[in-house]
């Protein structure tokens, strides 16, 4: 029991990572339909501006933990963001209304070309973040073993689930989230009701990365150590997350993130550790093979 | 009508949908308050036109003119912003937002401060989205969609509405019913009208004046009565049962 509550603590941590890089993947695929295999790269960029982030603020002076999470967040969000918008506006945006694989090309071009281009600027070197928050609290004992939730813990989750919640509001009650809405279900209807289709398109990438860019900061503060290649890894399985939750759907990537945490952590404690990333793709193939749509994936055709 | 200064002026369009050619340079005008029809057969290029008025696709050659201004190389929400609204061909009611949400899409363009005066007279106009405010609009009927779908173009307080057939597969009274408003917001809120319809009968007797589109080109021009009366028009879009 004790153990069993020790997994689900650390599968409910990482499952919030991947739905926040989740959320990434689904919004730009509802909108253009297209998987946008960079992103995550965009993560791994956002744990590394987090990284240098922190760096500074240790330069500064800054010790005070809770300002210089608040600090670095709100930083790496923005620098990432900026980085979102660019690669929508060079590598997609002049491919739209190409052939359907060509910004999914360039798309895998864009990921390579960020993987180099931090290996270049950074060194290949895993690099260690150091622990910025650290202890916890113990919640019980059983079995003569202790199980705890850190601090880092609690803020892995508190913070996702502020965002995810903020988020969820931008996106069902605000005029910019209805756009959002309206460019999802009919983009040629939305422009013709005067919605500026390429400025939303820029603004779900935006708002991808931003999410991205919290999962980065989150990730480098729970391992402690990134290199250039993180974003392969976590990309696919937060892609494979929003595949199970439902590809398209709000509520499905942070439902498929939370899964694939659960998933990964417990064949990890109950299996065996090195074949829990197999674990995680069986799951997409048989997603793929028995439910396509997903958990909470709409249908395809609806009537109209 | 001739003297008046067109609101919308179209000269010499063609229009490809790849190798293509849809349109063949298509020549008319619809002067401020009028109601203008455009009848033709299915495939006849009305709903290209339609659309390659909102620049997309846009006309490969050829001028659009609204109040004398070419907006053909604007993108589509640029000439939305210039107060032209469309009620496209198969409604294109957002299926998973409501009535009221759809409607706040169409005032996506307008000023806040007027968007309960403008869904007031939405919902006064058309009772039933009233009672379904709340209801997804892909769960509504064909004839509620397309009365969502005029009042959706109206919320934008549009001076030129734009109609794809509206009365398709509609039954016989609600067609009586949509063109009934149609007159209604032609009348009374001064909205400049061009309707596209296969439905000759209804819309040539609501319109001023109506042109006929044959294989991409403007075959017939006149007043509706004109059309009404002339052979041709009565042989191929009249007689058959449309009536």
């Amino acid at each position: 029991m004790a153990y069993f509550s020790q997994q689900l603590i650390n599968a409910i941590t990482l499952g919030a990572i991947y739905g926040l890089i989740a959320i990434g993947y689904t919004m730009v695929y509802g909108i253009i339909g297209m998987i946008n295999f960079a992103h995550g790269e965009v993560f791994m960029i956002g744990a590394f501006i987090s990284l240098i982030g922190f760096i500074i603020c240790s330069l500064l002076g800054i010790g005070s933990a809770p300002v210089a999470i608040v600090l670095v967040l709100l930083v790496a969000m923005a620098f990432t963001a900026v980085y979102g918008w660019t690669i929508e506006r060079l590598a997609y945006r002049p491919l739209r209304g190409s052939f359907r694989l060509a910004p999914l090309i360039s798309a895998i071009g864009v990921s390579i070309t960020l993987q180099n281009y931090v290996q270049l600027t950074q060194g290949a070197r895993p690099k260690p973040g150091g622990q910025i928050v650290s202890g916890g609290y113990n919640l019980f004992s059983a079995d003569g073993f202790d199980v705890r939730v850190t601090w880092l813990q609690l803020i892995i989750v508190i913070v996702t689930v502020v965002l995810m919640a903020g988020f969820t509001w931008v996106i069902a009650r605000t005029s910019l989230g209805r756009q959002q809405r309206a460019c999802e279900q009919d983009i040629k209807m939305a422009a013709l009701l005067g919605v500026n289709v390429d400025r939303t398109i820029s603004l779900t990438f935006v708002m991808g990365a931003a999410l991205a860019a919290v999962a980065g900061m989150l990730f480098l503060m729970y391992y402690g150590v990134i290199d250039f290649f993180i974003g392969f890894l976590a990309g696919i399985k937060a892609f494979t997350a929003a595949v199970l939750g439902g590809i398209g759907s709000l509520p499905g990537a942070m439902l498929g993130g939370l899964l694939i945490g659960l998933i990964e952590v417990f064949w990890a404690g109950y299996f065996s550790s090195e074949y829990k990333d197999v674990a995680v793709f069986a799951i997409l193939v048989l997603v793929l093979i028995f439910r396509p749509t997903g958990l909470l994936g709409k249908p395809e055709i609806e009537k109209v | 009508m001739a003297e008046q200064q067109p609101i919308l002026e179209v000269r010499d369009v063609a229009t490809f949908y790849g190798a293509i050619q849809a349109l063949h340079g298509v020549d008319l005008d619809v002067a401020k308050g009028e109601i203008v029809t455009l009848i033709g057969a299915n495939g006849a290029g009305k709903s290209t036109l339609l659309m390659t008025i909102c620049g997309s696709p846009r006309a490969r050659s050829g001028s659009i003119k609204l109040d004398g201004e070419e907006i053909g190389h604007l993108p589509t929400h640029q000439i939305v912003r210039r107060g032209v609204a469309q009620v496209p061909e198969g409604r294109r009611i957002f299926p998973r937002m409501s009535v009221f949400e759809n409607l706040q899409m169409g005032a996506t363009i307008s000023d806040p401060a007027h968007f309960q005066q403008d869904i007031d007279r939405v919902f006064a106009m058309f009772p039933r989205l009233a009672e379904r405010r709340e209801q997804r609009g892909g769960t509504l009927s064909g004839g509620e969609q397309q009365m969502l779908a005029i009042g959706r173009a109206l919320m934008s307080r549009p001076r030129l509405l734009l109609l794809d057939e509206p009365s398709l597969g509609l039954a016989p009274l609600i067609v009586q019913q949509i063109f009934d408003a149609i007159g209604r917001i032609a009348r009374e809120e001064g909205v400049t009208i061009f309707l596209v319809e296969q439905n000759a009968y209804h819309a040539l007797r609501l319109a001023t004046r109506g042109y006929v589109l044959v294989n991409g080109r403007v075959r017939l021009s006149g007043t509706g009565r004109e059309l009404l009366a002339n052979a041709d028009v009565r042989s191929a879009y009249l007689e058959g049962g449309h009536a």
